[in-house]
């Protein structure tokens, strides 16, 4: 039996896993896909919001507020690039100047520190390339930029480090309450938990469903986004948001911190929450909307389009609780935007959330570690990049091109706690194949190393998720073992 | 620190003329450095013909151009190879920082250094194709990797999205491997591609080009399931009404190149915004003194042959340069200097009358359109040389074809490696799959040097050899 089950292994899943590792407990993790970082957290704008937008009072406020505060820590103890680049809300009208006065009142509320109107020659200065038709910005410094996905993978690379158990490809289909606990029931079989938590982004409707009379309902909002080539990551240094509308925060313009340029998301209301593609339609509305931000995007400089679902819900905030009736069930639900920025805070929050329920809780009395080292080839100097060469070879050789991923970097991956099982997968770890080829250089070396890895053929290789294969068996040549006679069409 | 006179940055055709021309003109530390494990870059997977009309005056295999083009350079003894080495930095200074596991992390001092790197495809992102993000989108380019050098096949029902000629020379490709290829739609009222590569990739088996046809939704959620094409109007947009919805697994994308330039942009070399390649003097000279550039990275070309001429030139400059012939021309950059010519394209091609039919003649590159009478003798009129009745005559009474393929050669210890090969002659159209038939189930054993027999009428265009 173990003490804790968590269901979920996306930013919020991992996260809480993260904050349990001090604690003595047998924790494991539930995900339903063949890897983590599957549902929103890889398909997000990627900010931590500095906390203004939140209504006071709210949890929302006080997580956002704590989590970006966090924020940075936590990256630097787990090697995950983050920067606080800051973040603009253009006004375009002397109306909207009062939406910014809002905001800045109610950033104020929430402890948001720092914030400052700006004029339109200040925001000229500010961010050069913001359209001319700004009149004012609010300038927000704490607001930063973050790689989720990896984020998120090394919180778990961290628990799984320290003992933690992390079950992909393992969706959970019902949960049955025992007197000391509760039965999972999983497509990889029946586990047994004292505590179960809830983190199941778009479908924790669905999960909390199984231990409970639904108080709540996820309405899966879509957002569609632009990822532009680096050459383009200049065109803005702070994330820059319009006013924001009662559907959301409306289009931004951000660079990422891998210096890619960023635009999105549109917003619509969805109904199955696993349908994430992209529309004419919305990437048209984008491409005006963020035109009215950043006038100079050259748009063919595109290199992705991508979309995400948020796990939006019927209540007006994040759902954090042990389920009323159903004790030692904690869910942490409907977490949407800003819930990457509040997910290290989320993670302290349910902890404590237990360790004030009547459940004993005690800490590891032995060991543990928080902190991960990863190596990122190209943002080493020349002296470093001599040195980890002459002490591996393999760093030596680039796989992927535009990105400057080295095969080491990639086995260092391969050879990680939770191992990669597709392109895509190894891509989340390494940044191989996300640059402006998109893999078309570097994906059969990468398929050969991941069927080396994974001691397979390379004709079984997977793009992303299970079924999504890449190449199909020939009918036409003999095999090694023997000849499989083609049709002769003409 | 090593110096050394040239420093080449790639090894496909550009760097190799670009080197072998160094050599010629008497320099004497030459490099070059190719991140592949092997030279010849794009060439190795052109397994097709097509190439060395206009340098070598016989047409040969992308695989045996590059093999060629390696044997002009591999007479010089002073032009060193750095194999599976990238480049990482360029200075201004012509310092430049390079890497592999053998070595670690080197700097080299040149006198002059030449941009050879070639380019890249336009992936999905480029044209932003709306739809779901399923495995089975590939760019032509990457498919024809996974087909002709490691032999996998990327899909059983393809549709080719753009029609540059990587696109319409995989279509063929896929059509002899058995793979149906339900079309070619290209948003454009004419196609981008080679005239001779419509008729012989797309005519010669019946694939439908439509033009004006765009893909505007991608369906299928772990794999391609389909795609939704509609009609465009003359602004490339969608045309509402038009939408109809075809079934398939892959899709191929030949929406492009774009010269491959993120080196030269973090040196500070002036870009010409409509190539995409570096400005260059009419010697070949970046903004930057004593860094030149030729190939596909300064322009992206529509033959090979184009490449080495621009190569010659260019390696010609350099040394001419280095060895203080000429003062530098770095001042004297200019934009918009190669304007791709438009191959005119004419949609009679396809058509016949009762007394004519239409062609388009893929003896060179040039891709005249012919008019042919039916009745004999065949009286061939719009052919621009000889070479053109003659194939207009030979199409009207026994069409002929060069085929190319791929085959793996076996070794006695039980190992194997991928050749390319072509038909010996050109043989009729109707023994095409008969061929292929032949080529597949013929066991060839290794050692395999690049014009070995090894089937019936079918020769080796790259060697196998342990």
């Amino acid at each position: 039996m173990f003490t804790i089950a968590i269901i979920g292994g996306g930013i919020i899943g991992t996260a809480i896993a993260y904050s349990l590792i001090p604690y003595d407990a047998e924790v494991i993790l539930f995900d339903k896909e063949n890897d983590i970082a599957m549902g929103s957290t890889r398909a997000n704008s990627g900010i931590v919001h500095a906390g203004y937008d939140p209504m006071p009072g709210t949890l929302m406020a006080r997580l956002n507020r704590e989590g970006n505060a966090m924020m940075e820590k936590r990256c630097r103890d787990l090697s995950v690039a983050f920067e606080r680049c800051g973040s603009l809300v253009l006004a375009f009208s002397e109306e909207e100047v009062e939406i910014l006065k809002t905001l800045l009142e109610r950033g104020k509320a929430n402890g948001v520190e720092d914030l400052r109107i700006l004029d339109a020659d200040e925001l000229r200065e500010t961010e050069p390339q913001a359209s001319p038709d700004a009149v004012a910005a609010l300038y927000a410094p704490s607001a930063g930029i973050v790689n989720p996905w990896m984020l998120c993978i090394a919180q778990a690379e961290v628990f799984v480090g320290n003992g933690g158990k992390v079950l992909t490809d393992c969706e959970v289909t019902a949960i049955k309450k025992m007197p000391d606990g509760y039965t999972i029931h999983t497509s990889k079989g029946i586990y047994e938990a004292q505590l179960v938590i809830a983190a199941a982004g778009a479908f924790s409707d669905d999960v909390h469903a199984m231990v409970s009379k639904p108080d709540f309902e996820i309405t899966p909002w879509r957002g569609e986004y632009y990822l532009l080539d680096k050459s383009e990551g200049e065109r803005a240094k702070h994330t820059i948001f319009q006013c924001p509308s009662r559907s959301g925060k409306g289009v931004l313009v951000s660079p990422t911190i891998h210096g890619n340029l960023i635009v999105g998301p549109s917003s619509e209301l969805i109904h199955d929450p696993a349908d994430t593609s992209t529309t004419q339609d919305k990437l048209d509305f984008i491409r005006e909307k963020a035109s009215l931000s950043v006038p100079s995007i050259r748009w063919s400089m595109n290199v992705r389009n991508f979309s995400g679902v948020r796990a939006n819900s019927t209540i007006d905030d994040f759902i954090i609780r042990e389920v009323p009736g159903s004790a030692g069930f904690f869910e942490a639900a409907g977490i949407r935007s800003p819930g990457l920025a509040s997910s290290p805070a989320i993670g302290e929050y349910v902890v404590k959330m237990i360790l004030q329920a009547d459940f004993s809780l005690p800490r590891k009395t032995d060991g543990y570690f928080l902190k991960r080292d990863k190596v990122y080839f190209h943002e080493l100097n020349a002296e470093e990049r001599e040195s980890l060469i002459a002490s591996n070879p393999l760093y030596g050789r680039v796989i992927c091109r535009c990105e400057e991923i080295t095969e080491g970097e990639i086995i260092d991956a391969l050879h990680s706690p939770i191992p990669p099982v597709s392109l895509d997968g190894i891509k989340r770890r390494t940044g191989a194949g996300m640059g402006r080829c998109q893999g078309g250089f570097c994906g059969p070396r990468i398929v050969a190393m991941l069927a080396e890895m994974l001691d397979q053929s390379p004709l079984t290789m997977i793009q992303d998720r299970n079924g999504s294969y890449l190449f199909v068996p020939k009918v036409n040549e003999k095999t090694e073992d023997g000849a499989q006679e083609r049709e002769v069409r003409i | 620190m090593k110096d050394v006179d040239v420093v080449i940055i790639g090894g496909g055709p550009a760097g190799l003329s670009a080197a072998t021309e160094c050599a010629r003109q008497g320099i004497e530390r030459i490099v070059i450095i190719e991140r592949d494990k092997i030279l010849g870059g794009i060439l190795n997977q052109c397994i097709h013909n097509g190439f060395g009309l206009a340098i070598y005056k016989e047409e040969l295999t992308g695989t045996e151009y590059a093999y060629r083009a390696y044997q002009e350079m591999a007479a010089f003894s002073n032009i060193e190879i750095m194999l599976d080495t990238m480049v990482m930095e360029i200075n201004p200074d012509r310092t430049l920082y390079c890497m592999n596991s053998k070595d670690g992390y080197i700097r080299i001092q040149a006198k002059a250094i030449i941009l050879a790197m070639g380019c890249r495809e336009r992936s999905r992102g480029a044209v932003a194709i709306p739809g779901t993000r399923p495995a089975g989108v590939y760019t032509a380019g990457a498919a024809q990797h996974y087909m002709n050098i490691d032999g996998y096949q990327v899909g059983k029902r393809v549709l080719i999205v753009g029609s540059g000629d990587i696109g319409l020379i995989m279509a063929r490709r896929l059509v002899l491997e058995d793979v149906k290829v339900i079309g070619c739609v290209e948003i454009k009222s004419t196609p981008s591609g080679l005239p001779r590569n419509i008729e012989q990739c797309l005519n010669d088996y019946h694939i439908p080009l439509m033009l004006s046809t765009t893909v505007t939704a991608i369906h299928g959620d772990k794999r391609v399931s389909g795609v939704t094409i509609s009609r465009v109007d003359e602004n490339y947009r969608p045309i509402p009404g038009t939408e109809d919805e075809w079934a398939c697994d892959t899709v191929l994308l030949s929406v492009g190149l774009i010269p491959e330039n993120e080196l030269s942009r973090r040196a500070g070399i002036s870009m010409d915004l409509q190539s995409g390649g570096p400005l260059v003097s009419p010697s070949f000279e970046t903004s930057i003194e004593g860094i030149f550039a030729c190939g596909n990275v300064l322009h992206v070309h529509d033959l090979a042959d184009n490449v080495t001429k621009e190569a010659v030139k260019t390696g010609k400059a350099a040394a001419d340069y280095v060895k203080g012939l000429v003062p530098t021309s770095c001042n004297n950059v200019t934009s918009a200097a190669f304007i791709k010519p438009n191959v005119p394209y004419n949609p009679d091609s396809t058509k016949e009358s009762d007394t004519y039919r239409y062609l388009t003649c893929i003896a060179c590159p040039r891709g005249c359109t012919l008019k042919v009478t039916k009745n004999e003798p065949h009286v061939v009129e719009g052919n621009a040389c000889p070479r053109g009745e003659k194939y207009a005559i030979e199409e009207m009474t026994a069409p002929k074809r060069t085929i190319t393929s791929t085959m793996r050669v076996r070794f006695s210890d039980g190992t194997w490696k991928r050749i390319s090969v072509k038909t010996k002659e050109e043989i009729p159209k109707s023994k095409i799959m008969d061929m292929m038939r032949l080529i597949h189930h013929t066991k060839v054993t290794g050692p395999v040097h690049i014009g070995d027999e090894v089937a019936r009428n079918v020769i080796a265009t790259s060697e196998a050899i342990q």
